[in-house]
């Protein structure tokens, strides 16, 4: 194999958009068995750039050659023919197919299920990706759906794989035994193109790495030679954020207590929970780790009251809310920040206002059943100031804001309604690193003037920066809550694969047990 | 007592071909996640082509049903336009085409309602049909109802055991994916819709050039409905769709014999039993709701552009 031709060369790739240019005169190059590392912050121009390489997407202007070739890609079945294989960060793949079925999809050969059966068993041993290909894609775990994106990239004998955010739903053990697969396709002379936000995995694994920020390069490295401040200067153009966490010196009682919480889930692919409990106390934050399609949802629907249980199952404040819908939990003081900031945090096509008043009426907006549409307007402009909401004012509508912006308006809003007890589902999910520092920042303050926060959250390393214990919830059971100090990212890893005994106890016995 | 049975066995075949076609029709329609509720007015279109092709061209059925069938698909093409191209909401664009299609095909059949035609005489097969009982079932039908068993095996097997059935299916899940990883989803969809409503129109010209020879105003009575239900009661699975097409054919035939009987039954509630009846067992069969959501097309009647 030649060393000199570089496997894949993009040459000043330009992509715009109506309001945006995704991609601004970008070049790169990848050599064969490199792990090439794309690193940038969400809407730096990343997934943009990778669609145009799989030809999902047409580059305005720039030239992308193979093996040395000009070559034009015009959709992602051409892309796969010249060994172009992708991982998607959000699957392609259908729930009620089989593996099997699912990666015959894909191949351009006959349609033979038996002998790509074989053929999915035999390549899934050789690179440690277990899989059986009988089963239904909705059965499996995030991790074992990864892996059927990976064979079904493999199957097709890729000389350039693309992966897009891949660790993002894996446990710290399963990330490691993804990068044990991809040096082993490295080895064998496959190019790696790896998006990440990660700088760590980005150091731990790759062997060169082109920064975009706005979609322009900002530099290339490699970045086992640079340190994380020096990459991140490149990513956000600036120091990276630090949280701080003060004591909390005030009093400490139970705000928030789960109690044996059984809930069985509606949808067919939902997950059941079992016997969960927990306690947040006043000016404590409590982790929930664990990766989505564990019960996250259904534990989300229990506590904000949108599905309500058995009567004691949920207390606020020692006072028993179960049984009560999600208005009148809200009148109590328990504000919640849903997952999905658009359709449910707040309403798209309404003005910033509008959606201050869908939570907080209760606080001086109604005037004999009327609505006083100037408070909501102040309202919505000091949260606009206090928490440096930018993209629009209080007759914005929700839907123009970033998905920073507008989280810190989701989140300064609730917070502006002095909540006793506050749930946060995914704080800072596709935020950049900016947003998410400043919604870090005002979690931690507001917990330490009493509130109790609980926060459910994909990434480890958010829990670690900003609770004060954390628990992991791994197929509808919820382990047992932990002090942070007692835990690291490989004890949580573990829990998450559902290495905790099945009944909760809070004895501190248990965490040495679980580490060890 | 068996001699009672036979007329009746034998004629639920031609009283469930219309059911038959229009429901598998719109079970692969819907398998690619769009819903047609269009079913009644192309079946009308279809009656209406098919019977003013066969009175046109003196050929009869043979003629009248591909016209059926080419009028039916036309149709469906427009249906698709709306409801795949520009993505408006499906249920309204099906709604509305079967409005359409009830006058459009009342219009042109105006000029058609004195003629008759000679309809379709049985295929006696030679053997088969000496067989006691089941051979005059069975092997004395019409040509179009060895088609329609005919079209059920073609495609419960492409469903099941071809890749053009997985992709169906795949598309009917997650158009979006299925665009991800390089399918043409609109053409695909359009080549379903046309599909539905070639075989709807294939039912409505069954009706009017061999089952009742006759163009009546409205003459499908709403068995394109029937068939819509029977695709979800089906849990949008053939072999099942077959059973209550069957059910559906069979209460046909033993209400008229009832009818003729002199049984002292409003006749209008005599004729409502096929339906009701079916509904009533499809319930039954299918009130298994977890059995019905895994079935379901995740992404039926939701407008999808790439």
């Amino acid at each position: 194999m030649s060393t000199s031709v570089p496997r894949l060369e993009l040459l000043n790739i330009t992509k715009r958009y109506p309001t945006i240019v995704a991609n601004a005169d970008v070049s790169l190059s990848v050599m064969p068995g490199e792990i090439h590392a794309i690193l940038g912050e969400n809407g730096a121009g990343k997934s943009t750039l990778m669609k145009i390489i799989y030809g999902a997407v047409k580059a305005d202007a720039g030239t992308i050659r193979m093996n040395g070739e000009d070559i034009a890609i015009t959709n992602p079945a051409q892309a796969r023919r010249l060994g172009i294989g992708m991982v998607f960060q959000h699957f392609s793949l259908f729930e009620t197919l089989t593996v099997a079925e699912n990666i015959a999809l894909v191949l351009d050969e006959p349609f033979d299920l038996a002998a790509l059966s074989q053929r999915v068993k035999q390549i899934s041993e050789r690179y440690g990706l277990p899989l059986d290909p009988d089963r239904r894609v909705h059965s499996l775990s995030v991790g074992e759906r990864q892996r059927v994106e990976i064979v079904r990239c493999l199957l097709q004998n890729p000389t350039l794989l693309i992966l897009d955010e891949p660790t993002s739903v894996l446990t710290p053990q399963a990330v490691e035994k993804l990068f044990d697969t991809l040096r082993q396709l490295a080895a064998e002379g496959v190019s790696i193109l790896y998006i990440s936000h990660k700088l760590h995995e980005i150091q731990a694994l790759c062997d060169r790495a082109t920064i975009l920020r706005n979609g322009r390069v900002t530099g290339t490295a490699n970045p086992r030679e640079e340190s994380p401040a020096s990459l991140a200067r490149m990513m956000i153009g600036r120091e990276l954020p630090v949280c701080e966490a003060p004591p909390y010196l005030g009093e400490r009682r139970p705000m928030l207590t789960v109690q044996h919480l059984n809930l069985t889930s509606a949808g067919p692919f939902g997950t059941s929970l079992h016997e969960v409990s927990l306690t947040v106390h006043s000016g404590e934050i409590l982790g929930i780790a664990g990766i989505s399609g564990n019960g996250q949802s259904e534990l989300m629907a229990a506590l904000s009251g949108e599905h309500p249980v058995h009567k004691d199952a949920v207390r606020l404040d020692s006072k028993p809310i179960g049984h009560l819908n999600a208005g009148t939990r809200r009148a109590k003081g328990l504000v919640y920040v849903p997952e999905e900031r658009l359709g449910r945090g707040t309403v798209p096509p309404l003005s910033l206002s509008r959606n201050a008043l869908l939570t907080a009426h209760r606080h001086g907006m109604k005037h004999w059943g009327l609505v006083r549409y100037g408070k909501a307007r102040d309202y919505a402009e000091e949260c606009v100031a206090r928490f440096d909401v930018r993209g629009g004012g209080a007759g914005t509508n929700a839907r123009a804001l970033s998905g920073g912006n507008l989280q810190k308006f989701i989140v300064g809003r609730e917070i502006m309604l002095k909540p006793k007890v506050m749930i946060v589902a995914q704080p800072t999910w596709g935020v950049d690193v900016g947003a998410a520092a400043v919604l870090r920042q005002a979690l931690l303050d507001l917990s330490r003037t009493g509130v109790a926060i609980l926060v459910v959250s994909e990434e480890l390393e958010e829990l670690f920066e900003i609770c004060d214990s954390i628990a992991v919830l791994a197929q509808g059971r919820l382990s047992p809550a932990q002090p942070k100090t007692s835990l690291n990212a490989e004890s949580v890893g573990l829990q998450m694969a559902g290495l905790f005994p099945k009944t909760p106890l809070t004895v501190h016995a248990e965490f040495d047990h679980a580490s060890a | 007592m068996i001699e009672h049975l036979i007329p009746i066995l034998a004629g639920t075949f031609g009283a469930a071909v219309p059911l038959i076609f229009a429901g598998l029709g719109e079970l692969v329609t819907e398998r690619t996640g769009v819903i047609n509720l269009g079913v009644e007015g192309m079946m009308l279109i279809g009656a209406i082509a098919g019977f003013a092709a066969a009175a046109e061209t003196g050929s009869g059925a043979a003629v009248g049903i591909p016209a059926g069938a080419l009028a039916g698909a036309g149709i469906a093409l427009v249906f698709g336009f709306f409801a795949l191209s520009l993505a408006a909401n499906q249920a309204a664009c099906g709604l509305a085409l079967t409005i359409f299609g009830i006058g459009l095909s009342a219009f042109i059949g105006q000029h058609y309602i004195s003629y008759s035609l000679p309809g379709l005489k049985p295929i006696i097969i030679p053997l088969l049909s000496d067989i006691p009982v089941l051979g005059p079932i069975v092997f004395k039908q019409d040509a179009v109802v060895y088609l329609s068993l005919l079209a059920f095996a073609a495609i419960a097997w492409t469903l099941a055991k071809t890749r053009l059935g997985l992709l169906l299916k795949a598309i009917g899940e997650s158009p979006e994916a299925a665009h991800a990883i390089g399918y043409p989803v609109i053409s695909i969809r359009f080549g379903a819709v046309a599909f539905g409503g070639a075989m709807a129109g294939i039912a409505g010209a069954y009706l009017s050039t061999v089952y009742t020879p006759l163009w009546v105003q409205n003459m499908s009575a709403g068995r394109g409905w029937i068939a819509v239900a029977l695709v979800v009661f089906a849990s949008w699975k053939p072999a099942r769709l077959m059973l209550g097409a069957y059910l559906f054919g069979a209460v046909t035939i033993l209400q008229f014999h009832a009818q003729g009987l002199g049984i002292i039954v409003p006749v209008q509630f005599l004729a409502s039993l096929p339906y009701v009846a079916t509904i009533i067992v499809l319930v039954i069969i299918s009130r298994d709701r977890r059995v019905l959501q895994n079935n379901l097309p995740a992404s039926l009647g939701k407008p999808f552009l790439p």
